[in-house]
């Protein structure tokens, strides 16, 4: 026992300097430098301290947006992953093409698809269909929601919202791929013991595989909710007026280039770290023996 | 799958009934025309070499595997007819497996619960009564609150035990409940079933334990190549053997 508990011992003459300095996270010190310079001009300069007024609002929006676009693009990527794993030869093919489609294009291209293409389609359809109700269908309790779908309008429709519903869709495709992969990731022994229990399809996907996929797939999902975070900063080309739109308003009102994208960025960060922090919390809470 | 409606189902001492099953996984043939019959309250005992289609079968019988042809009767209900509900099948035939299978998510009461409440629709406090008293049964009580993660092969097999006959199921299937056990942890998973053969559960087991086929089974059936070689009692197959194959495969297993 002695001897070994010799030879275990740590020698610290041997390991050179370097190593330990390798393992301080400089980085995260050099961030930390940074942000205290900017918290520190935010308070004395006048400057930033207007650029941080100005820009809080949009610190708003972008949470708003981020939050209601990954939230949408959770459900859309459960439906469309349950159906790339899915039996059913339609539903399998929906969730393909819509994957396949949607991935392939770029996010910026598809947000102003869906802003300036889609929604104006989509109007045109459901007045053509409220028009048609009230000619053909004008009956009783029909007529009211006829009227609503024949007057609807395109300035009815926030930007915003085409904005979310945007950035949704298009989540939506990388979401479906993460749940696909974690639903494949666990043992097909859970299946079959599931539905040698008697359980359906279905109970056994939301009471056994899903649970157990979901605390696999939570580090990829903490990815792409900062990646989405990230590219909300895209639909500042709609004139959503978030975070990164707001800088480009304020550059043109006060001309002090430096300082906004300075402000902007720093916000950012704060966003997407303290984001990192709660996945990981999440991780860690929802972690089990396997 | 070609039996239809119209054909009358055999009603009776038989709880399962294969007829002429045939299975393929592309070019290898899993099961070549096999029939068995199994009566209620026997042990059947399948074994034979690896790749023989023990498992192929047993997974037959609660339509994991889906047979190419041939029909299979489980309880007068015929379980390869495209129209029979086999949700309501499989919650009255219980399952074992090699890996346990057991839910690692939930702890052991829940793993013997859920299925009670979800398909069974029976209320918590009922379903954790049965779980309690089928843990107690299989001797590990003290570890209902624990995670499958913190127990040993032979603790997860019983839980698995437990948890299918917590749905009181009429037939009890395991598919080698003990190969991926440590030699010392089999006994105690054998134990608990013989305790169930001796109460009289009607059993179909592929295994290797050719212990247990002495000490419990009814009826040994010998498979290999997908075809049924023999069958017979324990008894019949160990003393005199009539297949050459089988002679020779037993003579490789037994010391």
């Amino acid at each position: 026992m002695a001897i070994t508990r010799e030879i275990e011992k740590p020698q610290p003459k041997l390991i050179p300097w370097t190593a330990k300095l390798a393992e301080v996270p400089w980085w995260g010190l050099i961030i930390l430098l940074m942000g205290v310079l900017i918290v520190y001009f935010i308070f004395v300069s006048p400057t930033y301290q207007d650029a941080f007024y100005f820009l809080i609002a949009g610190v708003r929006l972008t949470i708003l947006v981020s939050l209601s676009s990954f939230a949408t693009s959770l459900v859309l990527g459960l439906v469309a992953g349950l159906g790339r794993v899915s039996k059913n030869v339609p539903y399998y093919t929906l969730s393909s093409v819509y994957v396949e489609v949607v991935r392939g294009i770029p996010i910026l291209v598809l947000l102003i698809y869906f802003a300036y293409v889609a929604t104006p389609l989509a109007l045109q359809f459901l007045n053509w269909l409220g028009t048609a109700m009230l000619q053909n269908l004008a009956i009783g309790p029909l007529v009211g929601p006829a009227n609503f779908l024949a007057n609807l309008n395109i300035q009815g429709v926030d930007m915003t919202v085409r904005a979310i519903a945007g950035l949704a869709f298009c989540y939506g495709a990388f979401e479906a791929e993460v749940f696909r992969a974690g639903i494949q990731s666990i043992e097909k022994g859970q299946m079959e013991a599931a539905r040698s229990l008697g359980m359906s399809y279905f109970q056994a996907m939301r009471y056994i595989i899903l649970p157990q996929a979901i605390r696999r797939v939570l580090p990829p999902l903490g990815n792409d909710f900062i990646a989405m975070l990230k590219d909300s900063s895209l639909i500042s080309v709609l004139a959503v007026r978030e975070l990164t739109h707001l800088g480009k308003l304020n550059r043109a009102r006060t001309f002090r280039t430096f300082e906004t994208w300075n402000t902007v960025a720093f916000l950012y960060l704060i966003m997407t770290l303290s984001l990192s922090l709660l996945v990981k919390f999440m991780e860690r809470r929802m972690a089990f023996e396997e | 799958m070609k039996s239809s409606v119209s054909e009358p189902l055999p009603m009776d001492d038989d709880i399962i009934i294969i007829e002429h099953l045939y299975k393929g996984f592309g070019k290898v043939k899993a099961l070549v025309d096999v029939s068995l019959r199994v009566k209620r309250g026997e042990v059947c005992f399948i074994f034979g070499p690896s790749g023989g289609g023990k498992s192929t079968l047993l997974r037959c019988i609660n339509h994991l595997e889906t047979p190419d042809s041939g029909r299979i009767i489980v309880d007068g209900i015929p379980v390869t007819h495209a129209k029979t509900n086999i949700d309501l099948v499989r919650a009255e035939v219980g399952m074992v497996f090699q890996l346990f299978n057991l839910f690692p998510h939930l702890t052991v009461r829940e793993n013997v619960t859920l299925a009670q409440q979800k398909v069974r629709k029976r209320p918590k406090e009922e379903a954790t009564r049965v779980a309690l008293a089928l843990l107690e049964r299989v001797g590990i009580p003290e570890k209902a609150d624990a995670y499958p993660g913190q127990l040993s092969g032979g603790q997860k097999q019983r839980v698995a035990i437990a948890r299918a006959l917590a749905m009181n199921p009429k037939i009890m299937l395991f598919d080698e409940p003990t190969s991926a056990l440590d030699a010392e942890m089999i006994k105690e998973v054998l134990d608990v079933m013989l305790d169930l053969a001796q109460e009289g559960m009607t059993m179909v087991v592929v295994s290797h334990e050719m212990g247990f086929a002495k000490a419990a089974a009814d009826r040994m059936v010998f498979l290999d190549g997908g075809r049924i070689i023999e069958e017979g009692t324990p008894e019949e197959l160990f003393k005199n053997p009539k297949e050459e194959r089988t002679k020779q495969f037993l003579s490789q297993v037994l010391y």
